[in-house]
């Protein structure tokens, strides 16, 4: 009788305004069956988190195109901490060089997609995290 | 399954303190699980009855998230504490779903006072999920003083929000076509105010009109003409009207019994399903699981027995036991 649907929050933090590949990933996890919370452009982590919290959602995804994301993510996790709720994933997206990496994924973020990065990553990613 | 261990009892205290988490748990608990789980509803039973549940309705793109979002601001402001379920579709194909009505809300996420669910339909018709009366349940419970459900626009068919709602305000915009469409069943006999938003748009006017028109020829009325108002939800204009009409129809429905007289048909329809599932699984289920069944089945598959014959007489035992 169980209906456990993997609920995903999709949001774009910071001040870029560039929201195709959070669209993109919304649209691609839906057809791949998750219930996809799409919380739009111009987030703070704060309203990242709290949505996040409210929705009990078993990860957040999000888009960075601005730079930031060595700000924006170790922010997610420490809020996410705060809160005690570092059961929830964090993953992201966007223009992150290389080098900056390894450092994000230190501080907490489960993985980061690249630009040419396979739709097809992403959802087997979040396969692998939530085999039933 | 972990989550099914979960101690209700425990998350509703945290959750009437204010602690969203667990009424975030509380609720995907009930999507996952139903309603009749756990005991869910015996424990929340007590807690009930003091929100004020509306329900808000109407064609995509009306702007209901946009209105949403004012009309709760407007009442945070008069004090009141505000849940808000919104409900969007979920694909029949994949049972995934985006669920965006959250994109006309993000300044709510930090009020303290306000809590915003998203859900999807998980298949079900009618536009609201079955865990949506168990989700209003919870934030009442939690002592969220008004519930805005708000959901799937899709148009006449949508009078399932009846159902779990007190009252249901229905959102037009201009435009939509002509009056023909304001006199087809559906969403016009269940709207117990109107709201006919942009009204900046070339034709509000008109439509409002049209609209008054409809419902003053509906024969089913009986004393309680409902409003129409126009507003302006991008511009903020006239929500705060809407609002306080909101409030004073509910206040009409409560002192004219109407208001028991909804929640007696809902408490009844709500009983029916919950018992239905009760005896599913604990009196029909079993017979029809047994190892015995097998010879049954056998017999009625080669036409030996009749199927039709067995069903009338297990149902027949079942009525002389419980008399």
């Amino acid at each position: 009788m169980a209906d456990k649907k993997i609920r995903i929050l999709i949001a774009k933090p910071g001040l870029d305004g560039h929201d195709r590949g959070a669209k993109v990933i919304a649209r691609t996890l839906r057809d791949a069956g998750y219930e996809v919370i799409y919380t739009g452009l111009r987030q703070s982590p704060e309203q990242i988190v709290a949505a996040a919290i409210s929705e009990d959602v078993n990860a957040i995804g999000i888009s960075v195109l601005s730079g930031a994301h060595g700000y924006l993510f170790p922010r997610i996790i420490e809020l996410l901490k705060e809160q005690n709720a570092s059961d929830i994933l964090l993953f992201g997206g966007g223009i992150i060089p290389d080098d900056d990496i390894p450092g994000l994924k230190e501080a907490g973020v489960a993985e980061i997609f690249t630009p040419g990065a396979p739709l097809a990553d992403i959802t087997n990613f979040l396969r692998s995290r939530y085999a039933s | 399954m972990p989550h099914n261990t979960v101690d209700f009892q425990e998350l509703l205290v945290r959750g009437q303190s204010g602690d969203k988490r667990a009424i975030g748990r509380m609720i995907s608990h009930i999507e996952t699980y139903g309603l009749t789980e756990n005991l869910i509803m015996r424990q929340l039973w007590a807690h009930t009855g003091h929100a004020v549940i509306v329900g808000i309705t109407g064609a995509p793109g009306a702007g209901k998230s946009t209105l949403t979002d004012k009309m709760v601001k407007y009442w945070i402001s008069k004090g009141y504490r505000v849940g808000v379920i919104a409900v969007d579709p979920s694909s029949p194909f994949t049972g995934g779903a985006i669920l965006g009505d959250r994109v006309r809300m993000n300044d709510l996420a930090l009020i303290k006072e306000v809590y915003i669910r998203s859900m999807s339909t998980r298949g079900q018709l009618g536009g609201l999920s079955l865990a949506c009366s168990g989700a209003v349940s919870i934030l009442d419970a939690c002592g969220y003083d008004i519930v805005l459900i708000e959901t799937v626009g899709v148009g006449q068919s949508e009078v399932a929000i009846m159902n779990v709602a007190d009252l249901v305000l229905v959102i037009t915009v201009p435009g939509l076509g002509d009056e023909i469409q304001a006199i087809k069943a559906g969403v016009l006999e269940i709207g117990d105010v109107f709201a006919v938003n942009k009204k900046d748009l070339p034709g509000a006017d008109r439509t409002s009109r049209e609209l008054q028109m409809m419902l003053d020829m509906n024969p089913n009325m009986g004393e309680r003409q409902p409003p129409v108002l126009m507003v302006s939800a991008e511009k903020n204009d006239g929500v705060g009207d809407l609002c306080d009409s909101i409030m004073e129809n509910y206040g009409c429905m409560k002192e004219s019994d109407e208001l028991l007289t909804r929640r007696n048909r809902r408490l009844r329809e709500e009983l029916l399903a919950y018992m239905q599932d009760r005896v599913y699984r604990r009196v029909l289920a079993p017979v029809i699981e047994a190892d015995s069944f097998d010879d049954n089945i056998n017999g009625f598959l080669s036409h030996s027995r009749n199927p039709y014959a067995w069903a009338e007489e297990i149902v027949s035992q079942i009525e002389e036991k419980i008399k």
